[in-house]
């Protein structure tokens, strides 16, 4: 089968990739400092790829469209205006910024907290209507976004750095405390989703023939919105922003793979997702020589390919 | 039996089902006819669950909608929409396959495969099985999205506008199958449907609607009938009898 085939051939590559993350250059005197700041850095490169995967994997099921990324939602600008507002308010030097642990639990929190009063205020009025959930959800993301540039706008410029700092995703200052947590969290979701995997596959022929062939639809969508929120919560206030990843991954899944089947979307997208990550985070340090944040040269190449995308979307 | 009682639904100030009663009987080819916006999808749907009522009863063998568990009622009832656009790529018989879903939660058994291949020979597509659905004429993807709904194999099988982008010829095949169904296999089935010949050649019961109201119901004779029609579609008719069938002339 070619589906297997492709995912064995991407998993050899992402371990490939692992191995010589880890092992490039070490030697018998710095090999104990080098791997407890490297294999930190692997995992949450990893664990961001794949929660960056599935979550846009899931959001494209769940509104039936390949074009759209779970930032959408709102949250990676709730994340902004959460860390813009506490540098406006507290200070740079505040404890809720400093101590990552802190930061990272209000920030989760928060977001959702968010998404799970916009799914309940929509979905009250009208039982299914995902595209007026989307709409408010992008309204709300702009609102936050403005809220933050007036914020930044007034600030001081050297407590401006701290936000531009987390503007951009970067897998350099890991905390390992908090990553263990999000390893935790998005390994759980992931097993608790392998159920689900078939149900996905029907919801992806749409709404109507999805109640049709017996699916509680709205139990099924409010499912989806929160596993979505939860990996996007997480993968953001661990790393930062960087949902546009995940256009990328699971676009190019659906292109090599051929396949409608979540199971193998999942497997071959969250793949192609850590070797992105990891090859671009290599890219940067051994060549760029830390110049450039990952996450610009993702949305760079991500920006790219949808363009691509919305071309040949147009001309089918 | 599916019993329609007392259905309203209302868009804004707009009632596109004004308290429509009728029923849907076993065994029998229920046509549905009515010029644009009369109501005869929004009924369609609301019987089989895809959007909400606001008030009134469905009773589908003697159990109201509301108690049917959605995957138990999804053996009983199935219904195929008049647009069916896909996002995903599929090949016709992974499509087919999903009408098994309600048997075998997406991981199929011998058995779901003899009925896939029964639908997929049924409506003669057994040799393009593995073409993806993108590569098909408009005909060809109709049958194959009719197919899944055979292999879905309920009592009841709803059908909005099922000769939409069919040539004659697969119309009246099409037409021909759902009536061996109702003969030979003892299905009931409901269909919206424009060709008022169609509706007059093939069905045992046909329901007029204008305006999201009942206007009259019963067997052909009946239905099919100048005076009716033409308040109906507020046009000329003339009916002729060709081969014992009644034929519409409208143009």
């Amino acid at each position: 089968m070619v589906k297997k085939k492709s995912i064995w051939f991407l998993a050899i590559f992402s371990i490939v990739l692992i191995l010589l993350f880890v092992f490039w250059g070490l030697n018998s005197s710095n090999w104990r400092y080098f791997l407890s700041l490297r294999i930190p850095k692997v995992t949450a490169l990893v664990i961001t790829g794949v929660a960056i995967a599935f979550s846009t994997l899931l959001f494209q099921t769940l509104t039936n469209n390949r074009i759209l990324t779970p930032s959408l939602l709102g949250l990676d600008s709730l994340y902004m205006l959460i860390q813009t507002m506490v540098i406006f308010i507290l200070g740079s030097t505040s404890l809720i910024l400093i101590n990552n642990k802190i930061n990272f639990f209000i920030s989760v929190g928060l977001m959702l907290i968010f998404s799970s009063l916009l799914f309940k205020g929509l979905f009250k009025r009208d039982r299914s209507n995902i595209m007026f959930f989307l709409l408010f959800g992008l309204i709300l993301g702009t609102f936050f976004q403005s809220l933050s540039t007036f914020m930044q706008m007034m600030m001081d410029p050297n407590e401006f750095l701290h936000i531009q700092d987390r503007m951009f995703a970067s897998f350099n200052h890991i905390n390992t405390e908090i990553l263990i947590i999000a390893f935790i969290i998005i390994l759980a979701l992931v097993l608790y989703s392998i159920k689900y995997f078939k149900l996905w596959d029907v919801l992806s022929l749409g709404r109507d023939h999805a109640i049709n062939l017996g699916l509680d639809y709205h139990k099924t969508i409010r499912n989806m919105v929160v596993i979505v929120a939860i990996l996007v919560s997480v993968s953001t206030a661990l790393v930062g922003p960087i949902t546009f990843l995940g256009l990328l991954v699971v676009n190019l899944a659906r292109e090599f793979l051929n396949t409608y089947e979540h199971k193998y979307l999942f497997i071959g997208s969250s793949l192609i997702s850590i070797v992105a990550l990891l090859g671009g985070q290599l890219l940067i340090e051994r060549v760029f020589n830390f110049s450039t944040p990952i996450s610009v040269v993702i949305n760079l190449i991500g920006g790219v390919y949808f363009l691509y995308l919305l071309l040949k979307e147009n001309g089918a | 039996m599916i019993e329609i009682r007392n259905i309203v639904k209302q868009y804004g100030d707009k009632r596109v089902l004004d308290d429509v009663s009728t029923v849907i009987d076993k065994g029998k080819i229920t046509s549905f006819i009515g010029p644009n916006g009369a109501g005869k999808s929004t009924l369609l749907s609301i019987v089989s669950r895809l959007i909400p009522k606001n008030s009134g009863e469905i009773i589908i063998d003697g159990k109201p909608l509301e108690k049917w568990q959605s995957n138990q009622l999804a053996k009983k009832l199935s219904i195929l929409k008049q647009s069916n656009h896909l996002n995903i790529k599929l090949k016709i018989r992974e499509l087919v396959s999903f009408g098994r879903f309600p048997y075998s939660n997406g991981y199929l058994t011998k058995e779901d495969e003899i009925y896939i291949d029964e639908a997929l020979d049924y409506m003669q597509l057994r040799d393009i099985q593995n073409m993806y659905l993108d590569q098909l004429s408009g005909g060809q993807r109709q049958r194959a999205f009719i197919a899944m709904v055979l292999a879905q194999n309920t009592d009841y099988i709803l059908l909005d506008e099922p000769l939409n982008n069919l040539d004659i010829k697969h119309s009246v095949e099409i037409m021909k199958m759902l009536r061996n169904l109702v003969d030979d296999l003892g299905k009931s089935i409901a269909i919206v449907i424009h060709d008022i010949n169609f509706a007059s050649c093939y069905s045992d019961h046909i329901v007029a609607l204008k305006d999201g109201k009942i206007v009259d119901e019963g067997g052909i004779n009946r239905i099919i009938h100048k005076d009716l029609l033409g308040q109906i579609y507020d046009m000329e008719f003339s009916i002729a009898d060709v081969n014992n069938m009644k034929l519409c002339v409208y143009y």
